[in-house]
């Protein structure tokens, strides 16, 4: 308990100093994984609109596979983005490997088939009749799909959260790509890992309260603009 | 002058036609009434001539084929039988079909705030439209439809899901702001007093085909066939034999009873079927002495109270179904077993071809 009482203390105290390795992770963390899913949700939400709304020959099985990839292991998309970019690998002109960019392309891999997925689920929920509904105004039919984005927006901004849920915590891709260089590739979840290992539990608990922090934060975000919409 | 012409029209679901209409068509300033039991594809009928749904014939708008089903869709409107709100403010609804037009913003606030105040909920603006109550929430979605000043108005069942109170004050409300436009409407109803207090003509549906349109007194007291007879209310279609037709009566025997009509009976039918509405009865206790060809005595067999009137079921020779009001059973003390006479006049009754189960309209 001494040693749980001692990290917490130290943690606070590290927190309320601005320590320098802790904002630097904790600003990595959001740098990576705000960009992944800030490219997932553009990449993300058209593809899931297109699912949601289109019926094509295909279409189940490609809906299988995105729920698929909402399932696929961090340290499996780690391998295989990390030989991507080898130097020897298809892409390894990039010169990418232990790079925050690198972290960025993991992280999208893992987000994306979330965000496609329950963007498709949110669209297939509208009222098929508030469709028809639309399409009788006179609507075209990227008039339809941008007002069905917006009637589902929450339940599309809940597929962005869980998109960046998918990936703030997670750490073996990024670990795999990233190499967890100090100042640079190291975020939140790897700096958790090194400094556990070296028996820094202050560092650790700090970083970990950090990273709660941030989930909550976003979470919040999420339940707030979920209850501002309910009726009165 | 028409403004919308169907020919040959099929609606396939699920590889099953459910709708075919060999010709169909609305007038401008008209409200045509789409008349049918539950699941006779009004509703497909609709949607196929707003375009909605993939059709196999023409669709003409004022006498040219649309090809362009956006631009179309752009000169029509559509009420659904639930209002069908977005998640925004009720102003913000009502301007929609305005801001998908590209309607200048100045333009769409005048444009929806008089269809809103016409419809009694411009105190309603702000509100957002998902806290508004069922009858509300259809006014503001029929101000949406007429915002955009629409050629036609299209209107599935909107009334439907109402209360009683709140669906005669906008059937009311609805009636006059159409005498006023004189927008084409199509109206689908399985309602027939709102097809009777709305419809100009009416198009009696039934599993998927048009099996009459005339106007809305001809398709009541004129059915063209026994089972539109029976949806529109006309309960008594019974089988007569003719005895002699003459310039001024057609004598017809049922039973052992003999009745004057002065309907002529179809070309070379000699058994067709005698169309009494309820309403047309006269019930009277004694003789029954009236100006009336037939005075038929009767025996009172069943009475079965609806609303403010009672179904009487008479035996007359032949089962009887007359009207009368509440307060008429109770003064004449109406009971089963009692003897009664039931009268109707010779220019009452409607003759339908036995032999001819559907009229298709033309």
């Amino acid at each position: 308990m001494d040693l749980i009482a001692a990290g917490l203390v130290g943690a606070l105290r590290k927190i309320a100093e601005l320590d320098p390795d802790v904002v630097e992770a904790a600003s990595a963390s959001l740098v990576v994984t705000g960009s992944a899913t800030a490219l997932s949700i553009v990449a993300g939400v058209p593809l899931g609109v297109v699912l949601g709304l289109t019926r094509f020959p295909g279409r189940t099985f490609t809906l299988s596979v995105t729920n698929t990839g909402m399932g696929l292991p961090p340290v499996v998309v780690g391998l295989f983005v990390a030989v991507a970019i080898w130097r020897s690998g298809p892409f390894g002109q990039l010169d990418w490997y232990c790079t925050r960019q690198a972290m960025v392309v993991a992280q999208f891999i893992l987000a994306f088939p979330t965000v496609v997925g329950l963007t498709a689920i949110a669209i297939q929920g509208i009222d098929p009749m508030l469709r028809l509904q639309v399409r009788a105004l006179g609507a075209t039919s990227l008039q339809t799909a941008w007002i069905l984005v917006s009637e589902a927006k929450l339940l599309i901004l809940t597929a962005a959260m869980a998109g960046f849920g998918a990936v703030i915590s997670e750490i073996g891709a990024s670990l795999m790509t990233g190499c967890n260089i100090k100042g640079d590739t190291r975020i939140l979840t790897t700096a958790i890992a090194l400094e556990t290992s070296k028996g820094e539990f202050a560092t650790a608990f700090a970083l970990g309260f950090i990273l709660l922090a941030l989930i909550f934060a976003v979470n919040a975000v999420t339940t707030w603009a979920q209850q501002r919409q309910r009726p009165a | 002058m028409t403004l919308l012409e169907a020919h040959g029209l099929a609606v396939a679901r699920g590889g099953q036609v459910v709708v075919s209409v060999d010709r169909l068509t609305l007038e401008a300033g008209e409200t045509l009434v789409l008349l049918g039991p539950n699941g006779a594809g009004k509703t497909s009928l609709l949607l196929a001539l707003a375009s909605l749904l993939p059709i196999r014939g023409v669709l003409r708008w004022r006498g040219a084929p649309v090809r362009d089903e956006l631009a179309y869709r752009r000169r029509i409107a559509v009420v659904f039988q639930r209002p069908l709100l977005l998640d925004r403010t009720v102003r913000e609804n009502a301007a929609l079909g305005l801001a998908l037009r590209g309607v200048a913003a100045s333009e769409r606030a005048r444009r929806s705030e008089e269809m809103l105040t016409r419809l009694g909920v411009s105190h309603l603006a702000s509100r957002p439209a998902r806290q508004l109550s069922g009858g509300e929430a259809q006014r503001v979605s029929i101000a949406r439809a007429l915002a955009v000043d629409p050629e036609i108005l299209f209107l599935d069942e909107p009334f439907a899901a109402l209360d009683a109170p709140t669906r005669e004050a906008l059937v009311a409300d609805l009636a006059q702001v159409l005498r006023e436009k004189r927008v084409g409407t199509v109206l689908v109803t399985h309602d027939r007093e709102e097809a009777l207090s709305l419809g100009d003509r009416i198009a009696v549906i039934m599993r998927g085909r048009v099996r009459q349109t005339d106007t809305a007194d001809a398709v009541f007291s004129m059915p063209a066939d026994p089972e539109v007879a029976a949806f529109v209310g006309v309960e008594n279609v019974l089988p007569a034999r003719v005895v002699s037709v003459t310039d001024e009566l057609t004598t017809l025997r049922i039973g052992d009873r003999t009745l004057e009509v002065t309907a002529v009976p179809p070309a070379g039918d000699d058994f067709p079927l005698l169309c009494v509405r309820p309403d047309d009865i006269v019930i009277a206790r004694g003789d029954g002495a009236s100006s009336a060809r037939n005075v038929l005595a009767s025996r009172v067999v069943r009475l079965e109270p609806i609303g403010r009137t009672v179904r009487v079921i008479l035996d007359s020779g032949f089962p009887l179904v007359a009207h009368v009001t509440v307060r008429s059973a109770r003064e004449m003390d109406l009971a089963p077993g009692q003897e009664v006479t039931a009268s109707f006049k010779a220019t009452v009754p409607h003759l339908l071809p036995r032999h001819r189960a559907t009229r298709i309209d033309s």
